[in-house]
Parts: structure tokens; sequence; C-alpha cells
């Protein structure tokens, strides 16, 4: 728990639960029937690895503490395995929450909260944007460059060459300007959201 | 059995197209064995992993629904044999069908028509098909004999279960029946569907490291010989990371790992190297030969 | 001339906060037919109904129309009154201005015309009223309690003392259902069994209780205070009066199958009786496996049958009884835990259900009471106890809570700790739910006195490793996910209706909700009888509970019972439907239509044209009818008619909506 120099302010009007029902429209969710029981936070893989236990997340969200949760560390390592989704007796896609919050972040212009990983998407989505397939080694020269860590996995990416399981040239498909299209779409949507007067439940994508 | 029946369309997905190679290879082989005309679908692109989804909502369902799109142009169903592929592909169904919003723009910015109603199979779905599993059942020339293997589903075969609607997500038993199929002897082990990290992979290393050890520790402490799979996401992690892992636990394991479609080419006798077998990180041949099996 | 008053309630502020009572009172005194209108706080209230009963008789009211709350209220209290104030009850007419237009609109402006549209289409009605009068049955004193559990025990004994006769039924070899299955009850700690067992005893001798045991309630007709029951006495393969009970064909046969006594935690014998203490205690041959049903041979159980009471041959036998009251009482199944493939039950011979624990517990149990790993019969020097299993799980099992897991994990928890000195019990819970006398004092004992754990996490998944099973959970109020290593875990399944109580419902025409538990009349004020009349409900049938509530519940049924029982007849409702037979066709379209098969054929004799001729018609049973009013709408001839909602009185009530009577606009206000 951080030091908090007083304790958290609970008043005002509804505003505090604005950022809640935010995340329920995007993700199709009633994340206020969590009732914190903790199974998804017991099964998830990487809970150890995380700052914030996945059930603490849906609590910064019922809670209105926006920021804690978008600039979470948890939100980047989950590996969307779904599991904590399966076993919700609330019935509530925690998995996709975490989808929301990752998407939500971005668009705030929040550093993610594990450098690695955001770096690795925004390469790995680079690549798509050209090729419109996964230039796997152009990625990790991409993912390389973007963390600095030049020499981790160089035996394993030199064996992979050596096993004819990584090309050195891309793989580019025919119909890469349709792919670019869906990117530019998809970013037309992004903008147009942002220009939404208040009070509209952002519902990006849909 | 007519030989329409008998195509699918096919989507490889990156992966098998590079560090997957292998799956690639032993799917192809496996559907000829059985007289299964797998047709890859020409302008395929990649369904965005989980990096488009953790990015941008329509661009995760967009993405995958462009490869279905052509897919249900071809008329035929689709095979994606990439378990990360599958659940994209079944996402975007999903999504087209919650949300009639998602298709009309999709539509309009690829300018493709999606009705998201054509089938989409795993790997596991194709083999035990209503007509490929006799054909591979009568196909098969060695059985697996001895072969204690361990099933490792993954997340997403199984999960989300309203989504996949695939066999069980706490205890799937498909995988392992095809292992009795081919004369293996299928190994229970609590972490069939215990995530593997994906994409993390090369992300967060650490944490791959730590994820695929508990995997296979969990496996060999069942007493498996081996690991079967259904996703090159799974197979280089449990693979790739496998030695550091057993630096980490100070262990060895030594378990191969192997892709399901390879075990089920050896069972139906096809040549290891028709099958990928030797690109693999941790030796693949070597419990072969023991057993007699290549 | 009729002359209608009517009395407009304000009900505090429930009716008069959103109806101008005043404006709509003005209105009413200009209808046709109204000679006199008055406005009361509480119409319902001792001087409410004094006003009524004066202004009826002061100003010679006819008929009585009460603008109020729903009838479902005081439709009763009205007619009661009205009778009172010396005019036939149903003379009354109730318009719904609460539930049907002040507590569902918030706008005073639309409400109001609303209301007195309301007030109109019932005096409408009462002008057309017709005097009308109860029936009369006679009532059969003596009732039927389906179930010999303790909730079914208890009815019965209460009824019984009461003087009036009981048909205890049961469906396995003996009664005493659950609690005989228990070791110790929460929170005294008693014996179950040293407690119930004399209540069984006093059951089975009781002068005025005949137990049918091994028996299915096949068919149930009739009506309140005359019902028809079907009874199926199962055959046993023994002769219950030869029988000794002496136990000698148990021990002979060779034949073990697994107890459904025990929780499949034992075994027992293909011929045999389900515990020691069982009432009546005569044995059962269980024909799917017994030897000699399936071969023709053996018979051991014969051949050492000193008192010769061993009947192979023996059939089930039908028998039909009357009675005037029926309480349900067959209790509840466990939620089946395979669901949670995450939890192991199955997989792992040491995670087990908390009933299968209560049968190692027990001192006549398959251990003899000492708790032992399913495994490899060793005492766990750990235990997990899990709750919630099924319960509040919307995605995988019910959405409601158990009741009583919470009690007696804790019990069990404390029990393991006071056997088992050295060893750990865990209990993972959600939220401790102790509303009961000492409960919560329990809890605080079981932390204090007995060590036992608790930690507040969901588990998420229980797995084998090394022999051990391990608890993975997040323990919510650290917030850090734990892997707790136990040897045997325990699960606290919900606690559901049986797996054929939807078709015990529909026999005895008995709703039931959307989990098969039956359901009571209201939620808070008639807890124990269900809307068929004469049906009442007792125990866990109705809704998972505890000991405690389930004992109270039967008495209270019970006095239900006793209150029906004391008389010889009962009134019955005017309110059905009757056949005009000069309009009735004999068609008999109604008779398939009515829900209740109160309708039948009847042959009548006319003079037609001179001559006699015979010719058939339909006729209503006034016993069953229960005023529906679906036959009224098959009659093609228009001869069905519901009394108190005949046609003529339903065409006033729209005629006068929708304003065809010719008669001045009413103002827009």
């Amino acid at each position: 728990m951080p030091n908090l120099k007083s304790p958290l302010q609970v008043s005002g009007g509804p505003e505090q639960r604005r950022f809640l029902g935010d995340v329920d429209a995007m993700a199709g969710v009633h994340v206020e029937a969590c009732y914190q029981c903790g199974k998804c936070s017991g099964g998830c893989p990487l809970s150890f690895a995380m700052d914030y236990q996945p059930r603490q997340i849906m609590r910064l969200i019922q809670m209105g503490l926006a920021d804690e949760a978008l600039a979470s560390s948890t939100i980047w390592v989950c590996a969307t395995c779904f599991t904590c989704t399966s076993r919700c007796p609330r019935d509530v896609d925690i998995a996709g929450v975490m989808d929301v919050l990752r998407v939500m972040a971005r668009r705030r212009g929040i550093r993610p909260g594990d450098r690695n990983v955001g770096v690795f998407h925004r390469a790995f989505l680079s690549s798509i944007r050209r090729f419109g397939r996964s230039y796997e080694l152009g990625l990790m020269i991409g993912y390389k460059l973007g963390t600095l860590r030049l020499t981790e996995d160089l035996p394993l990416g030199v064996r992979m060459l050596a096993k004819g399981k990584l090309a050195i040239f891309p793989a580019v498909a025919k119909g890469r300007k349709e792919v670019a299209a869906i990117f530019d779409e998809a970013e037309k949507g992004v903008a147009a959201d942002a220009v939404k007067p208040a009070g509209a439940a952002g519902k990006g994508g849909k | 059995m007519t030989a329409e029946t008998m195509r699918y369309a096919y989507y490889p997905g990156c992966s098998l197209h590079s560090t997957a190679r292998e799956y690639d290879l032993s799917v192809k082989a496996v559907a000829r064995a059985a007289g299964v005309e797998l047709l890859e679908i020409p302008d395929w692109n990649c369904c965005g992993a989980s990096s488009a989804h953790v990015t941008d909502p329509f661009l995760g369902f967009a993405l995958p629904a462009r490869t279905l799109a052509q897919g249900e142009e071809m008329g035929l169903d689709i095979m994606a044999p990439c378990a990360a592929c599958y659940g994209r592909l079944m996402a975007a169904k999903e999504e087209a069908h919650r949300h009639p919003d998602f298709v009309r723009r999709f539509e309009a910015a690829s300018g493709r028509r999606f009705s998201a109603k054509r089938p989409v199979l795993n790997v596991l779905e194709f083999l035990t098909a209503e007509k490929v599993a006799p054909a591979i059942g009568a196909a098969v020339k060695r059985p697996l004999s001895g072969l204690k293997v361990a099933s490792y589903y993954g997340c997403l075969l199984v999960r989300p279960p309203k989504v996949t609607h695939f066999d069980d997500a706490e205890r799937p038993v498909i995988m392992d029946r095809v292992l009795e199929t081919i004369g293996a002897t299928p190994v229970d082990f609590p972490f069939k569907t215990e995530c593997c990290g994906a994409s993390l992979g090369i992300s967060r290393v650490d944490l791959v490291i730590e994820l695929a050890a508990r995997i296979v520790e969990a496996a060999k402490g069942a007493g498996a010989e081996a690991i079967a799979v259904a996703c090159p996401l799974c197979q280089t992690n449990l693979d790739g990371r496998q030695a550091a892992a057993a630096t980490k636990r100070r262990e060895t394991f030594g378990l191969p790992v192997y892709y399901v479609t390879q075990l089920v080419g050896l069972a139906l006798g096809l040549r290891p190297a028709a099958l990928g077998l030797g690109r693999q990180t941790v030796d693949t041949m070597g419990l072969l030969r023991q057993k007699k099996l290549a | 001339m009729k002359r209608v008053g009517v009395f407009l309630c304000w009900c505090g502020s429930n009716i008069a906060g959103t109806v101008d009572v005043g404006k709509v009172a003005e209105q009413v005194r200009r209808l046709p037919g109204v000679v006199y209108v008055e406005e009361n706080k509480y119409t319902c209230s001792e001087p409410g109904q004094a006003s009524l009963i004066k202004a009826v008789k002061e100003r010679k009211l006819d008929r009585v129309v009460v603008a109020s709350c729903s009838p479902r209220l005081h439709e009763p209290t009205f007619r009661r009154t009205v009778e009172a104030a010396g005019l036939n009850p149903y003379f009354f007419e109730m318009a719904n201005v609460r539930e049907h237009c002040s507590w569902v609109h918030p706008d005073k402006e639309t409400a109001t015309p609303k209301a007195f549209d309301i007030v109109r289409k019932a005096v409408a009605k009462a002008l057309r009223l017709e005097a009308l009068s109860r029936g009369s049955i006679a009532i059969e004193k003596k009732a039927l309690v389906v179930g010999g559990g303790i909730a079914g025990i208890q009815a019965a004994l209460d009824i019984a003392d009461a003087g009036h006769k009981v048909i205890l039924l049961e469906r396995e070899p003996t009664i005493g259902g659950r609690m005989a299955q228990l070791d110790k009850t929460f929170p005294t700690l008693d014996c179950s069994s040293c407690i119930l067992t004399p209540k069984m005893v006093d059951a089975a001798k009781h002068p005025n209780i005949t137990l049918y045991s091994y028996s299915e309630l096949e068919k149930v007709e009739g009506y309140i205070g005359n019902f028809t029951v079907t009874i199926r006495k199962k055959a046993r393969g023994v002769d219950e009066i030869l029988c000794t009970g002496c136990g000698m064909c148990q021990t002979k046969c060779p034949i073990k199958v697994s107890s459904e006594f025990d929780e499949g935690m034992g075994q027992r014998k293909a011929i045999y009786s389900p515990f020691p203490q069982a009432v009546p205690n005569k044995p059962v041959i269980d024909r799917v496996n017994c030897t000699f049903y399936k071969t023709g041979k053996c018979k051991i159980c014969e051949k050492f049958c000193e008192a010769k009471a061993i009947r192979f041959d023996q059939e089930d036998t039908i028998l039909e009884e009357k009675v005037g009251a029926i309480v349900m009482a067959t209790g509840f199944d466990l939620f089946d835990v395979t669901r949670y493939g995450e939890y192991g039950y199955g997989l792992y011979p040491n995670v087990i259900t908390s009933m299968q624990l209560e049968r190692l517990i027990n001192a006549s149990g398959p251990t003899e009471g000492k708790i032992k790993k399913p495994s490899d019969h060793e005492i766990p020097k750990s235990v997990a106890f899990i709750l919630c299993v099924g319960s509040r799980d919307e995605q995988k099992g019910t959405t409601y809570c158990s009741r009583a897991c919470c009690m007696y994990s804790i019990k069990h928890a404390m029990q393991y700790r006071d056997k088992v000195k050295d060893g750990r019990a865990y209990v993972f819970y959600m939220d401790i739910r102790t509303p009961g006398k000492s409960y919560e004092e329990f809890y605080k004992r079981a932390a204090v006195d007995y060590g036992v754990e608790f930690i507040r996490g969901r588990p998420s998944k229980i797995y084998g490793r090394g022999g051990k099973l391990i608890v993975k959970a997040e323990d919510t109020l650290l917030g850090r996910p734990i892997e707790v290593e136990v040897e045997m875990v325990v699960l606290a399944p919900a606690m559901v209706s049986r797996h054929d109580a939807a078709k015990m419902a529909q026999t005895l025409s008995v709703s039931y909700d959307g989990y098969g538990f039956l359901t009571e009349a209201h939620p808070k004020l008639r807890p124990v009888e269900t809307n068929t009349a004469g049906i009442f409900l007792a125990g866990a049938c109705q809704g998972p509970k505890d000991i405690p509530d389930t004992v109270a519940q039967a008495s209270a049924a019970g006095a239900k019972v006793i209150g029906l029982l004391s008389h010889d007849t009962m009134a019955t409702e005017p309110m059905i439907a009757r056949v005009n037979e000069a309009l009735c066709s004999g068609c008999l379209w109604c008779k398939p239509i009515c829900p209740y098969k109160a309708i039948d054929g009847k042959t009548i004799q006319e003079k037609i044209a001179g001559k006699l001729v015979s010719r058939q018609v339909a006729a209503v049973n006034s016993g069953l009818c229960h005023g529906c009013g679906a036959c009224t709408v098959a009659c093609r001839d228009g001869a069905m008619n519901l009394a108190g909602f005949t046609n003529d009185q339903m065409l006033a009530e729209v005629d006068e909506l929708l304003g065809w009577y010719d008669r001045p606009a009413r103002s827009a206000d």
C-alpha cells in the first residue's frame, strides 16, 4: 500500500462514479456487481507479478480511482488468458475490463505501467501496419531498439534463423493497403470519440 | 465422403510461416494423409494477436474479420491451427453477433462483406471433425505405444467458454482423446489450461520462464515424458524457455514439446523431417528413437 | 335506483402524495348512481371502517366502492366491513388507485385523471353487482405430511398432538432425513441423533400418526378439505409384521454396495437398513443389486432369517387416502460439485463434500468417527474448508446464499481441531454469515478457542502436488495471492431442491421457482402457505435453511393445518364459474381449458316443443373451480359466466372507460 498523505476523500456528486460508468459501457459489464471475492486474483497466473491484484483493479474502478488503475503495471502484465472471466461468480468479464483499461490508458496518453510490454505492442503493430503480416525479425529489431535490450535472446534468435524459423525478409500481404485502411479507420474512431462532448460513455470501436 | 466435404479454408497465421514452420508442415502433412484439402486463404493478414486488442477495440476485431471475410468468400469452413488466431477469429464473430454496428463499420473500411456465419475450427476440432476423424483413424500405421504425453491446451482454445464453446474450460479432454486414438498414453496433469504467458514471451521473459517452469514441472511430476501443444506461442514458451525454467528450478526437465499434429503425423507413418521434427529447441528425436517410434 | 357510496382513501401519503384526492372526489360526485362520497386518511383503520358502516346505514347505501390499495390486501377486510353494515358483502367493489396508479406514476397531473378513470370504472361495475352467497364444503379431518425428515416429523407430531389424524409419508426406508446423517448440530454441538431419534420414535408410536415408509406419493386430486391422494407402498421384500429387526440378513448378505446414507464414504448390503436407529427398523431389499433378482440364485438372507420374513415376490401396493390438508416437507439435495472442474472433486479422492465429512465424523459412520483421508485412511494434518461451492455464483451455480454452510463449516473446523490437536484448519470464505442466536459467538469461539484459521478469499483452483492438495486463492485482506498446502479439502455445496422437486410440485399443482424450491404464498407474511389452498410448506423444500428455522416453520405449518382441521366445514368463495344451461350447447370446449379439471358434462332433461329431451350441458364443480375465468373466454355461446366478474359487468367497465354512454363528456382536468 502506498504511503498516503491523508485518507481517501469520498464526497461530492455522482461524478466520482463516471469512470465506473465509462468502463461498464465500453466493456459491456457491471463492475459494480463485483463483490471482491478474490477468485480472479486467486487463479490469475500472473497475479504474483502485478502491483495491484485484478480484484483490486475492480475496486479502484468502483471507487473512481482511474489514475491508479490506468497507470498500474497490472493491466500490462495481464496476459488476457481469461481465467478470471471464466471463473467470476458475478459473471464480470475481468479480462475484457483489462483490455478497456489498456485502451483508455493509451488514449489518455498514460505511459504503460510496464515499459517493455508497451514497446512490444507498438513494435508489433507497426510491423502489421506496414506489411499486413508479422515480420518477426523486424519486430525483434524494433523491440530491441525500443527497449535497448540488445543482447537478450540473441542466442535464441540465432538458433531460429539457423533452423529456418525466422525470415530475413518480410512476408508481405497482398492486401496490406487494406490492412492499413483498417488501421486508419481505427484511428478515425478514436479521434471522433475524443471530440464527443462530456457525458458520452466511450464506446470506441463498436 | 466426397471431395467437397473435406476441404477447409486454411488460416496459418504469422507464426506458422516463420517461427512455427513445423506446425504448418505437420498440419498440412496430416491433412494430406487424411485426404483433406487445405486451401490457404490467399490474402490473409495478421489476426492482431494481443497487440491489436490491447490498443484499440475496432482494430482488435477488424483485423481477424478481414481474414474471416475472405474465408467466407471461399465458401468453406475455416481452420486455424494457431490457438491465438483461433481465439481472435471467434472473438470477431462474437463481436459481429453482438454489435451489428461493428460489421457496418468493418465493411465500410475494408470493402468486404462479413456475415460471421461460417464455422471456425481449431486444430483439435479439425482432427476430431465428423468426416476427418475416421479418415485419420483409418490411416494410423504406427501407434505411438508407450509414449506418455501430457496434453497442454493453454488458454485460448477453451476460454472464454462462452465464445469458444470448446471442450471443458477446466478439465478438457479432447486432445487427450486424440492422443489415445494414435496409441499414445495421455497423462493427466493439473496445469492443462494454465496460461504460458503468450506474448509476454518477448517483453517479459522472466514471467514466461516462471509460468513455463510451473507447467513443465507439473507435467513431469505427473509422469509425462513429453508435452503436446496446439499453439505456436505455447510451443515457443514451453520449448524455447524450458532450459531457463529448469535452471530457475534447479532441476532438469528435458520434456520435448511436440505439436499435436507432429505426433498424429508420426502415427500415420510420416517421416519426421516431413513433420518438421528437429526444428524444436528441446530435442524431439531422442525420445522417439528410445521408444522405437522413429 | 341504486345508491352507490364511494370511499376515497388517502392511504396517508401513499395515494394522496400523487393523486389529488379532493379533485377526484369532486368528479366522482357527479357520476350517475353515486349518492355519497367520502375521503379517509386510512379507510382500513378502525375509524375508517366505522365511518363506512355509519355512512351505509345513514345514507341507505346499497352499493359500496372503496378506492384504495390492491384487493389482494384489503378486499377481505372491506367485505367484512360491508357485511357488518348489513349489506351483502358482494355488493362491494374495490378500485385500486395505489398499486395501479399512485405507486407507479410520479406525476400528479397525469395520475389524478387516471385515478378518476379507475374509480368511475369501478362505479360502473358496482351498479351491476349481484348478491352472492358463500358455499360450504366439508373438511376431512386428516392431514398428509410428505417427507419424514425433522420438518415432516415435527409437523406431524404437532398436528397429531392436537387430536387430528396424520399420515406421514417417507420415500426412504426410514424416517429421519438429513438430521440422521449429521453428527453434531450447531451452535450447541448437540448430538444430532440424540435429539432426533426420540422424535422419530414418538412419530412412529403416536396413536394419531400412520407412518408409510418406503412409499411415494403418486397422485393428488381434489381440493382443500377434500384431497384424494394415491400412495405407492414400495415392496421392501420383507414382511414388516414378522420381521424382528434382528439384522442377521444384513450381516450375512454377500453383496456390498456404496451406501447412499454414507454419501459414498461407506458401504451397505443389498438387503439393508440405512442406519442402526432406523425407524421402522425393518430392512429393504435393493432389487437392482440383489443377486436373486439378477440371477435367481443366492437367497442367503431367507436362509438365515429366523422369523421367515423374507418375501422376494412382494409387490408394490397402491392405496388411496382422503385428507383435508397436505404439508410438503420433502427437504433438499446438495449441488453437484463436479461442475467445478477447478476444484478437482472426483479427480482427487481427498476432496470431499461437507456431508461426506459428516459421515466420517459421525461415530456410527463408516470410519467410526475418525476423520480419515479416503486415499490412504490416514488422519489428515491439515484441512481446508471451502465455502460457497455453487452458492452465490451466477456463472456456474445458484445465485442465492445457502444459509447454513458458514455455520456448519465452522462447526466442522472446530470438530477437526478438537480431534486433531496439532492439525491446521483453514476456512476459505467471502463472508461469514451468523444470523442466529449464539451464532456469532460460535464463530469467535472457533477462532479463539479452537484455533481455526479464517482466510477471506474464494479459492480459484485446487490441485494435487506431491500427494498433497494446493488451494490457490487470494488472501483479499492482505491483497496477496496465496497457495495453501493441505491434506484434505471439504467443499460446502449449495443446498438445492430435490432432483424431482418440479415433478412433485406438478403432482400437487403447487408453484415452484426457477431453482425448484416450492413457492410460499407471500415471502413475508405467509411463509408456510402456498397459493394452492390446503397445501402447506415446511423446511428446506421451500428454501435453504438450518434446523431451528426448519422446526419453527414445521410447527407453523402444523398450526395452519390444525386451524383448518378444527372446523367441520369451510366457506368457499362464490366467485366461480356458472353455466347458463339455456344457452349452453354442450360442446364442452370449456372442459379441456380448465386447469383445475373442474368442468364436466352432465345430462339434463328439457321440455322442447312438448317433448322431453335429454341433452348435455357443462357443469362446474364448485369445490374445484378457482374462478380463473378461462372457460368463460372459451365458451362460444356466452353461456359460461364468472360470478363477480360477469360478462356484462366487465363490458360495463369497458364501455365506461371508452365513454360510449350518452353522458356529458367529462372535463379534461
